[in-house]
């Protein structure tokens, strides 16, 4: 829809850093809300998430706890050893190292379990927030998908869920181990020591801001990585979509020169950004080994003199032991955090920019009109019928006595007066008034942007006129549910549209219960069936996405025996001809014919020859009809018509 | 496999190398702290030796220091080595594609070209980095924390040769089990990208057919399905890192138990002991790393093999046969009994053997699968004949180098496409060095200079990527504008105003008429209108010459001209 192009914001590339650390350092607009909402997606089942919650206080307990039980275990030892009395000792031990074996069997099994149960919650929680997702974009109006590319659309399935899936199953309970085993250790190093706790304050102290520091530098780099990523693959991607155009005009070298100046860019900026991240974890570890020597000198002084600095302060040779491996545990959880911060930012950026989507209004339908089967009664009149009649009534029920109406479903349309424009400043349709009786076949013509499609964008109703303004049989089409007012009409669209499937699934896609004679005459009136058949499946043949095992003429034929199989009472044909070639074309003409008769048919085309004998053509120019009538009759004018179709310009 | 990456690392290998060695030197620090700090405990604390507790506390706190500062200075290495690999890896694969022919494109499809250069390029240089760090640092972290342990003491020691083993083996046997699950869920995540792509695209059938519930439900099959396969995958993770704590844990009281029977018994010392507890942490951890990079090497080996892929990719049009002074002379051209196919399918061009002279004009016509396009993509050596020959300017294509070659043909493509940049930067394509005054003629004989002076920037519009702010019809005349300004002695029109209406595609056609007398035109065509003022007129039907003629000689003698002419013509002079 290149009229609407121009409101698609473009971006850079669609392409991110993908695997690389290269997301982070987006931040949520409503950092609170969209976590509460996200929550609200896990919280599903409370006690389940309840446990988990004790499971990880229990697992990351017990390996504080069960560090601290070194400390009894080595005063035991080293008084033995100074005493020199070793009798007794093994007994005394034994007991303390079972205990510590059952603290850490308990941490162990409850890191299983919770593991376990997180991986159920988190994936059910994707699996949720994708199908609301989906189902939510099946709901919404085609202006949504005419203002965005595809791949932006996709990047909320991509990119968004793939970082909160990382974020919930891994990012998630590690912070929250991280940070019971934060507050768990330092309570235990403050019941052993304080005085060496303060020195662990102080090194915190500059840790942290140092990790602040690294934390400012890195995240510039990586927004100057992510817009040079960006830059990168946007140029790969067009001109790699563009290469045979590159190759005929001879432009490889100023090709890779571009290439090479946007790479070396990428280059610097990934290079300092990937500095920044990846110092963090050796910077951490060995601050932790400053500490771990730090402590090791002030405890052993503390333990020879009974105090430094001249105050008295006891310590054991087993506390500084376990005092020791805590300093080592300490700074592992902190490491954890930093890194883990930056993800789940962006995994909430990501979740909020997938509830925006869920947010937005769907398709509007007040409609209340509903298509029946119907059937005459002795009398005439018309009523609804359970089974399929082959006739189609409007259900219209009125509000203000109850009474229900019944109006024969004819296919008789009626424009009055439409002016319509996308983007409310535009006028793409200026003053359309037409009328088209039921069985009769209008054709639109018109150069590109005239506003050919956009009346089949109405008509359908992907996209609202002013009531009143457009009658299906006499009903205002406001009216009518747009489910039912859509199932009146069947589409054949110059993109073709199948899906990955069988000839005959796509075929059916018309009419889900089609039977296989109904699939087989829609192809035969398509003319489709004679190279069905030749193809080695049949009509069990695999369509791929890309369509590449049949040609596009052939896409064309199915898409029309699609339309046929739905059977509608009207029929829009949006340039479903034109890859077919004229000479094919001629072929199933008589099978569109038959597919036209006893319908209403609006056709699209710039090849006239399609249109020669419609009931009505209609020229459209900038919006506005400036001629009408039959082919003869818009000849004879000698107007647009006569020289768009005889490629003649009128001479005055 | 992934060594046939590693000449791209070259002008690199300086960092490359630099960030191991001071790996190394870190590792050496690391591991040596707790040796030192077991000296503290048995030396400086049980005896009671203040100074040695200020020496050895000084000692560790300056390997600190030297750690921290290699380590530092190893990441810094390890980014500009690793990244750098990854554009220069990027640079080879994308020059590669570039010297492509349409063939090679053609056998790996475009998109999957676009995957390489992204994702698996990107995968490759993590992993790289990821090796850079953790190959040399693992393993010698495991082998010399397991010195140090058996110097303190070897009996001790023994549970090491217990615990690494089985660790070991348990890590091999989870990655056979986990690699299949996890490469099944790929690709059910794959699948299912690509269903929803599909609908994407397809929303307006779905739309018009109220097929939404369906669509729905058909979502809900894959989003189970790929909900199962990932909890399948993943539950063999889940027991990894418990597992791994087991391990350590048993180490522990393992360690502590037989530690003080030792000291009990054997006089092993207390700091001795303590600080073999930290070798179990940095042993173990050292093989989770290990095994980590174990996995991300096989996930990225699917990568690294689609990257090999395109670069033993042989292109197939080369410069080989050429004559670098030779210069297409005049427009001539010649097909000398030329058959062609597409990789192994079935000829697609059947013995052609037609002549064209310079200046001439020569229509094309023929119906879906009548191979126009193939037959004219032969004269720019688009793809090479398949048997016979093709001349131009009197000499075979073969005996020009590509570039003189197609300095000379110029062909507007039937998919064709412009570039992110403005009106003029896209038309200078043709002709870099052309005037302002050039550029406004061709596109006024293009029929392009109207609606471009009619934009508020003139040439100066930027037209989006891929030309997205133009219509369709417009690109066409802009694409064909750009290819007039190359001044070509040939000039192939593909299909190339199929989007113009009729009255805008005689006006140009008048326009190339008036256009370098001496320019050889050849245009293919759907409808009869854009060829019937030819010199001659080719008819192709199934890959063979139906017949040749001007328009009034073939609508005598031609059936299937007349069929067509019939087709699109009938009733033209009702009046």
């Amino acid at each position: 829809m290149s009229k609407n192009n121009k409101n698609i914001p473009r971006r850079a590339g669609k392409g991110t850093g993908g695997h690389g650390g290269g997301r982070g350092f987006e931040k949520p607009k409503n950092a609170r809300m969209v976590f509460s909402r996200l929550f609200g997606y896990i919280i599903k089942n409370k006690l389940l998430l309840l446990l988990v919650a004790v499971l990880v206080i229990f697992s990351s307990g017990s390996a504080v706890f069960g560090t601290y039980m070194l400390k009894p275990i080595i005063n035991i030892i080293s008084d033995a050893v100074k005493s020199g009395s070793v009798e007794g000792v093994i007994s005394q031990i034994v007991p303390k190292l079972i205990f510590m074996g059952i603290i850490f069997a308990v941490g162990v099994v409850s890191q299983y379990i919770y593991a376990r149960l997180m991986l159920n919650l988190s994936q059910s929680t994707l699996n949720t927030i994708r199908r609301d997702l989906f189902e939510h974009l099946q709901d919404l109006p085609v202006s949504f998908f005419d203002s965005r590319t595809h791949g932006e659309v996709m990047s909320r399935f991509s990119n968004d869920v793939d970082t909160l899936r990382e974020a919930i199953t891994q990012g998630l309970p590690q912070m929250i181990t991280s940070a019971v085993s934060i507050v768990g250790i330092f309570v235990m190093m403050l019941v052993i020591s304080p005085p060496l706790t303060l020195l662990v304050v102080v090194l915190i102290i500059i840790v942290t801001n140092l990790m602040k520091f690294i934390g400012k530098r890195s995240a510039s780099y990586f927004r100057k990585q992510q817009e040079a990523v960006g830059k990168v693959n946007g140029y790969v991607e067009e001109l790699i979509e563009g290469q045979k155009v590159v190759k005929v005009f001879c432009r490889e070298r100023q090709t890779k020169e571009g290439f090479d100046a946007l790479n070396e860019e990428y280059r610097k900026a990934a290079t300092n950004a990937h500095t920044y991240a990846s110092i963090l974890m050796p910077i951490m570890n060995n601050i932790s080994y400053v500490n771990y020597a730090v402590t090791s000198i002030v405890g052993a002084v503390m333990i020879v003199n009974g105090g430094i600095f001249g105050i008295g302060v006891s310590l054991s040779l087993g506390s500084l032991v376990s005092f020791l491996q805590y300093t080592r545990q300490f700074f592992q959880p902190l490491t954890m955090v930093s890194q883990q911060f930056n993800n789940l930012l962006a995994a909430l950026a990501g979740a909020e920019r997938i509830f925006e989507i869920i947010d937005l209004p769907p398709e509007e339908d007040d409609g209340y009109v509903t298509l029946v089967n119907a059937a005459k009664d002795s009398d005439g009149n018309l009523k609804e019928s359970e089974a399929y009649t082959g006739m189609w009534a409007w259900k219209h029920p009125h509000s203000k006595d109850g009474s229900v109406t019944y109006t024969e479903l004819r296919g008789e349309i009626v424009f009055d007066d439409v002016t319509f424009s996308y983007d409310g400043e535009t006028e793409v349709l200026k003053n359309i008034t037409l009328k088209a009786e039921s069985g009769q076949k209008i054709a639109f013509v018109g150069s590109t942007g005239a506003g050919k499609t956009t009346i089949t964008n109405l008509l359908n109703r992907f996209y609202d006129v002013p009531d009143g303004k457009i009658r299906y049989d006499g009903i205002n089409i406001k009216k009518i549910k747009k489910d039912d007012l859509r199932r009146s009409l069947a589409m054949v669209l110059q993109d073709t549209h199948l899906f990955t499937g069988s000839i005959k699934d796509n075929i059916a896609y018309g009419k889900l219960d089609a039977t296989d004679d109904e699939i087989i005459a829609a192809a035969k009136l398509a003319n489709a069936h004679s190279f069905i058949e030749k193809l080695p499946q049949g009509y069990d043949t695999l369509l791929s996405s890309d369509g590449t095992n049949i040609s596009q003429g052939q896409r064309q034929l199915l898409s029309i025996a699609r339309a046929a199989v739905a059977n509608p009472p009207v029929l829009v044909l949006d340039e479903a001809t034109s890859s077919i070639d004229t000479r094919t074309e001629r072929l199933i003409e008589k099978g569109m014919d038959k597919l036209m008769e006893n319908r209403t048919v609006f056709v699209i085309a710039h090849r006239l020859s399609t249109v020669r004998n419609s009931d009505k053509i209609i020229v459209l120019e900038h919006g506005e009809i400036i001629e009408q009538g039959n082919h003869e009759h818009l000849l004879a004018l000698r107007g647009k018509y006569y020289s768009l179709y005889t490629g003649q310009f009128v001479l005055d | 496999m992934m060594r046939k990456l590693f000449p791209f690392a070259r002008k690199y290998s300086f960092y490359a190398i630099l960030s191991p060695v001071f790996i190394v030197c870190e590792v050496m620090m690391e591991v040596r702290i707790p040796f030192v700090m077991a000296k503290i405990v048995d030396y400086g604390i049980m005896r009671r030796d203040i100074s040695l507790i200020y020496d050895k506390g000084l000692e560790m706190l300056v390997m600190a220091f030297i750690s921290l500062t290699c380590g530092a200075l190893a990441a810094r290495f390890a980014a500009v080595a690793g990244i750098g690999f990854g554009s220069e890896v990027r640079k080879g694969v994308f020059n590669r594609i570039l010297d492509f022919s349409f063939a090679n494109i053609d056998r790996f499809s475009t998109p999957s070209l676009i995957t390489r250069l992204t994702t698996d390029i990107n995968m490759v240089q993590n992993t790289f980095m990821m090796m850079l760090r953790m190959f040399v640092r693992s393993p010698l972290m495991l082998v010399s924390a397991v010195i140090y342990a058996v110097r303190i003491n070897v009996r001790l020691a023994s549970v090491f040769f217990a615990a690494i083993p089985l660790m070991a083996v348990v890590i091999a046997i989870f990655g056979n089990i986990a690699f299949p699950r996890f490469k099944k869920m790929f690709e059910k995540y794959d699948k299912f990208n690509a269903s929803i792509q599909e609908n994407l695209i397809a929303i307006r059938v779905v739309k018009s057919f109220v097929r939404s519930r369906y669509e729905k439900e058909k979502f809900r099959v894959s989003n189970d399905d790929l909900k199962k396969a990932s909890v399948n995958a993943e539950k063999l993770m889940t027991i990894a890192s418990p597992f791994m704590m087991l391990m350590m844990y048993s180490c522990i009281v393992a360690v502590l138990w037989f530690g003080s029977k030792l000291i009990l018994r054997h006089g092993m010392q207390v700091g001795e002991l303590s600080s073999f507890i930290s070798y179990i942490t940095q042993i173990l951890m050292s093989l989770m790393m290990l095994s980590v990079v174990f996995v991300m090497s096989v996930i990225s080996k699917a990568s690294v093999s689609r990257l090999c892929e395109v670069l033993d990719e042989v292109p197939d049009i080369s410069d080989a046969d050429a004559d670098a002074s030779l210069e297409v002379a005049d427009g001539s051209v010649e097909f000398r009994n030329v058959s062609f196919r597409y990789g192994d399918g079935k000829n697609i061009l059947e013995n052609i053997s037609l002549s064209i002279k310079p200046g001439e004009t020569i229509g094309i016509i023929g119906g879906t699968g009548s191979s126009k396009s193939s037959l004219v993509q032969l004269i720019p050596r688009l793809y090479d004949a398949t048997e016979g020959e093709v001349l131009v300017g009197g000499h075979p294509v073969k005996k020009y180098t590509i570039e003189n070659l197609r300095k000379s043909v110029s062909m507007v493509l039937q998919k064709n496409l412009l570039f992110t940049g403005t009106v003029e930067e896209n038309l200078r394509w043709g002709n870099e060095n052309a005037t302002l005054n050039e550029i406004r003629r061709v596109s006024d004989i293009a029929q392009a200079d109207g609606f471009v002076s009619g934009f508020s920037q003139g040439y100066a519009t930027d037209l989006g990527q891929g030309g997205v702010n133009v219509s369709g019809g417009q690109k066409q005349r802009l694409c064909i504008a750009r290819a007039l300004l190359k001044k070509p002695k040939i000039l192939i029109l593909d299909d190339s105003t199929s989007a113009v209406d009729t009255s805008t595609d005689s006006k140009i056609r008048e326009g190339l008429k008036k256009y370098r007398p001496g320019t050889t035109t050849i245009i293919i065509a759907q409808r009869i209108h854009s060829v019937e003022s030819a010199d001659r007129i080719v008819v192709l039907d199934n890959g063979r010459i139906d017949a040749v003629g001007t328009h009034a000689e073939l609508l005598e003698s031609n059936e299937i001209y007349k069929e067509v002419y019939i087709s699109q013509l009938e009733g033209s002079d009702v009046e």
